[in-house]
């Protein structure tokens, strides 16, 4: 279809509307309650424009179709006019305390003022007030300043799924809110903050912290899960004061989860700011060089088989590769970065990844999830699964293997244990007979049904449900892993793994080595390394791993180097530094780099860049960050696992809160805040 | 908002709210219950009126609604908080709404107002009396200017009022009588007072008057 918009023609796609028309052609529109990503409400009237043969009168671009050969004027005299109407109406009871908002400096309403709004009021009347709401512990509200435009409504009910916010009452008296007053029960619910236009709904821990002029804005990839949503950090000197989601269609669309935004106060508590040995039993501070002294001590005439080292879940790759080159130089084979003990076939890519690809998920016409809880380990994919049932209409079959949860999508549970899994082998079976219906069937194994004793089973199992049921095709790979450990899949391309005659994390526990070497390793039971094992810990807080520790290395948190980090899809990306680690500590590669000189083991790289080129020699798929590759499935060749071994014991998911899961969330008081309050709701409205 | 008044903490349907719920939804099709929720709602209000002797819709009521009709809550307190058919807190035994649109002011509404206040004691839209009898309320058109001025008490509409009519009727609603419907003049629905002033003899076949 050719729109002619202010003279400029552009080529648009069938049901287009006009103000996307106008967009194309390179036109601002104004806009308040359009937001490309929600329904069309059509009710804050900014975005009028002039549409030629239409009725005269200004149209509002957003809710009108575009149709061929139609002209828009976006500047005319009688745009202008009635956007000024608009904006005389919206500012009559918007309060006019821009100096102590929040969203000053980045408000729609404050930058269109400019354009639109008129340099004083003709409205001498009291201007109305409403009443704050209460949405728990991440959204503060300044009632007043709503303008209605619904989109943090149109939010929850239709991308979130936690439909709890309208409007009440009507005309003058219409407000929005819960009605009843509760935490909100969503993780996507700081998105709400972003994509409202005025001050209305901010940051509550953000809350007259700074003004945006005054943040140093760095792109990042976040960690706390392994989404690998692309994230902005806004610093000021030496502190990170927000994180907000960036646009990243493939990944995290325009979108961040809770954790992931607001964790972020958890960077400045717990710290690991300097070294510390133990000395008599009692951790104490010292230099790099005692603590590097300390560790070479100890290291002197050990095996290489009684060396361990494990990774953990924040690692970016550069530390894992330079960590897992200082034990192959000490001939140690003892490397595991799988902390819950799960099973990993790294024989192909394909068995360790989500290979449909988030975006991948929109294409999906029925969905299998296994031992998964997708809300709580990764809810950017949890949205897609809802975005691709939502555009289905509510027919978008979804069967569950695992404890039941409400996921905003409707889910066919078939069975919290293996034995469901086992039972889709029956082609009678309605859910066996859905996924073969299908035309490009997906099944989502969480990572946490690979960590039991029966994983290898579970994996084999199914990939053979895979295979067996049409979801994997040459042109569609229907098999994915979710994982949530934000390193995970980076370490499974480095294999950082057991060696030939290598132990893996169970086997270095109780005793199995002497010197074990955590590399921000915390979310295995400290109590089941040997007493007599000397732990190294580096990391950047002080939880469970440091607390064991016999050396602390201080190491830097995500925000503070330049790190790679491969998400779920295995899509390679790269963060970058914000700010300094505080005090002693240092990037952890540079960190493992110094201890090698120490040792005289020295790793070969002086830079990152060489670092990186290590890794692209260890592993190509590191030498191109950013894509995720769609591919078929060509080979079905069953993963290591014998499928009948399945046990009948029940999946348990990973987490049993969404909001505290690394080091990071632990330490941050925001985070507990919510498992106090959402958490807590969430659990209860899952249990019914 | 709701947390102003005193909820109850808990509301079921009873058994001829259910019948009439049936009844409700089954004029809509499977997977569109939500489409029932006003006339639902009126249940709800209705069975309070039977069960507390005031008509209105607390919050348990609304959340019973939603349940029933497999509706978000929130849907539900939009709907109800809309419509002003919908009482969102307690009020009188009566419910007395008074039309005060162009049609029934010019045709004495204001004497209809005063007579209520006046025989009442309510001195606010929105108040109820003392004694707990009557809630008045303002209301905009009823969409029976014909017959105006009207007063609505409850679900029945009392039409052609004046001062002396709106006393009586309160007076009878005090006692307990329920004086039948409509116009409070005698007319018979909107017919012309004292009678018809047309088709006064009947019509000639073929032929006009």
């Amino acid at each position: 279809m050719k729109v002619t918009v202010d003279g400029i023609t552009v080529e648009v796609p069938p049901g287009s509307n006009v103000l996307q028309a106008c967009e194309a052609a390179g036109k601002e529109i104004p806009r308040f309650c359009y937001h490309d990503r929600l329904s069309v409400a059509g009710n804050c009237r900014m975005c009028l424009v002039e549409i030629e043969k239409a009725p005269p009168k200004p149209i509002s671009s957003c809710s009108y179709p575009a149709a061929d050969g139609m002209v828009v004027h976006t500047d005319s005299k009688m745009v202008r006019a009635a956007r000024r109407g608009v904006m005389e109406f919206l500012l009559i009871n918007h309060p006019l305390d821009c100096p102590i908002c929040d969203q000053g400096g980045e408000c729609d309403l404050q930058d269109q003022a400019m354009g639109y709004g008129m340099d004083h009021s003709r409205y001498a009347e009291n201007k109305r007030a409403v009443a704050d709401k209460y949405l728990g512990p991440l959204i503060k509200t300044v009632m007043t300043r709503c303008i209605h435009c619904t989109r943090c409504i149109r939010f929850s009910a239709e991308i979130a799924g936690v439909p709890e916010l309208g409007a009440t009452s009507r005309g003058e008296s219409m407000e929005v809110g819960p009605y009843v007053e509760r935490a909100l029960t969503s993780e996507l619910s700081g998105n709400m903050i972003d994509i409202c236009p005025v001050g209305a709904l901010t940051s509550k821990p953000y809350a007259f912290v700074a003004r945006p002029w005054e943040l140093r804005k760095t792109d990042s990839i976040d960690v706390l899960d392994a989404v690998g949503a692309n994230i902005r950090i806004d610093a000021r000197g030496p502190e990170v004061l927000r994180i907000l989601p960036r646009v990243n269609d493939d990944v995290n669309e325009e979108w961040l989860a809770d954790k992931s935004r607001f964790a972020l106060d958890g960077l400045k508590r717990r710290r690991l700011d300097g070294c510390w040995v133990r000395r008599d039993g009692r951790l104490v501070r010292s230099s790099w060089e005692e603590a590097f002294g300390a560790i070479a001590a100890r290291l002197h005439g050990l095996r290489g088989d009684r060396i361990g080292a494990v990774a953990g879940n924040l690692a970016d790759c550069e530390s894992m590769l330079a960590l897992r080159d200082l034990m192959a130089s000490l001939g140690s084979a003892n490397l595991d970065c799988r902390q819950d003990g799960s099973v990993a076939d790294v024989s192909r890519r394909d068995f360790y990844t989500f290979n449909t690809t988030i975006a991948g998920i929109e294409e999906a016409d029925a969905v299998l999830l296994i031992g998964t809880n997708p809300r709580h380990e990764a809810p950017l994919v949890n949205a897609r699964i809802r975005k691709r049932w939502m555009a289905l209409a509510g027919r978008l079959p979804v069967f569950g293997i695992g404890p039941a949860a409400d996921l905003t999508y409707h889910v066919t549970w078939l069975g919290d244990s293996p034995r469901a899994l086992a039972a889709l082998a029956d082609p009678g079976q309605a859910a066996t007979q859905a996924l073969r219906a299908a035309k490009r069937p997906m099944l989502i194994l969480g990572a946490g049904a690979l960590a039991r004793a029966d994983g290898a089973a579970v994996l084999a199992a199914a990939w053979q449900v895979a295979a067996e049921n049409g979801l994997l095709t040459p042109d569609w790979h229907g098999f994915n892993v979710l994982h949530h450990a934000a390193a995970r899949v980076g370490a499974l391309d480095l294999r950082f793994l057991p060696g030939p005659r290598g132990k893996p994390l169970a086997g270095m526990l109780e005793g199995g080595v002497d010197l074990l070497w955590l590399l921000g390793a915390d979310e295995f039971d400290m109590a089941r390394i040997g007493a007599g094992t000397f732990v190294v810990y580096q990391g950047h807080h002080g939880d469970r791993g440091a607390a064991r520790a016999d050396v602390i290395l201080p190491g830097a948190a995500y925000t503070e180097k330049n790190g790679t980090y491969v998400n779920t899809e295995g899509r390679v990306q790269r963060g970058y530094f914000a700010v300094y680690p505080p005090g002693q500590a240092r990037e952890d590669w540079k960190i493992l780099r110094a201890f090698s000189e120490h040792i005289d083991r020295r790793l070969p790289y002086d830079a990152i860049g060489a670092v990186r080129a290590r890794m692209e020699q260890l592993n190509p798929v590191f030498a191109r960050p950013d894509v995720s590759p769609r591919f078929g499935a060509s080979d079905l060749t069953a993963p290591q696992g014998d499928a009948a071994a399945l046990t009948g014991a029940p999946f348990v998911l990973p987490f049993t809160t969404y909001y505290q899961t690394d080091p990071i969330s632990r330490a941050s008081p925001t985070m507990a805040e919510c498992v106090a309050t959402v958490g807590r709701t969430a659990l209860a409205v899952a249990a019914e | 908002m709701a947390e102003e008044i005193e909820q109850p903490a808990a509301f079921a349907f009873d058994a001829a709210s259910e019948a009439e719920i049936a009844r409700i939804i089954a004029k809509y099709p499977p997977g569109r219950q939500a489409s029932a929720v006003i006339p639902v709602l009126y249940v709800a209000q209705a069975q309070m009126r039977r069960s507390s002797g005031s008509a209105w819709v607390p919050r348990a009521a609304m959340d019973a609604v939603a349940a029933r009709l497999g509706m978000p809550p929130i849907r539900v307190y939009e709907v109800a908080t809309f419509y002003l058919m919908f009482n969102t807190r307690p009020i009188g035994r009566h419910h007395l709404q008074v039309c005060t649109t162009t049609p029934c002011w010019l045709r004495g509404s204001d004497e209809v107002v005063a007579a209520c206040r006046e025989a009442t004691g309510i001195r606010h839209w929105g108040e109820t009396s003392a004694d707990g009898m009557f809630t008045m309320t303002e209301v905009e058109c009823l969409g029976a200017c014909v017959n105006a001025p009207i007063l609505q008490v409850d679900d029945d509409y009392y039409e052609d009022m004046d001062a002396e009519r709106t006393r009586a009727l309160l007076a009878a609603l005090r006692r307990g009588e329920r004086p039948p419907a409509g116009s409070m003049a005698g007319r018979q629905g909107s017919a012309p007072e004292g009678g018809p002033t047309t088709l006064l003899t009947p019509a000639q076949p073929g032929g006009a008057e």
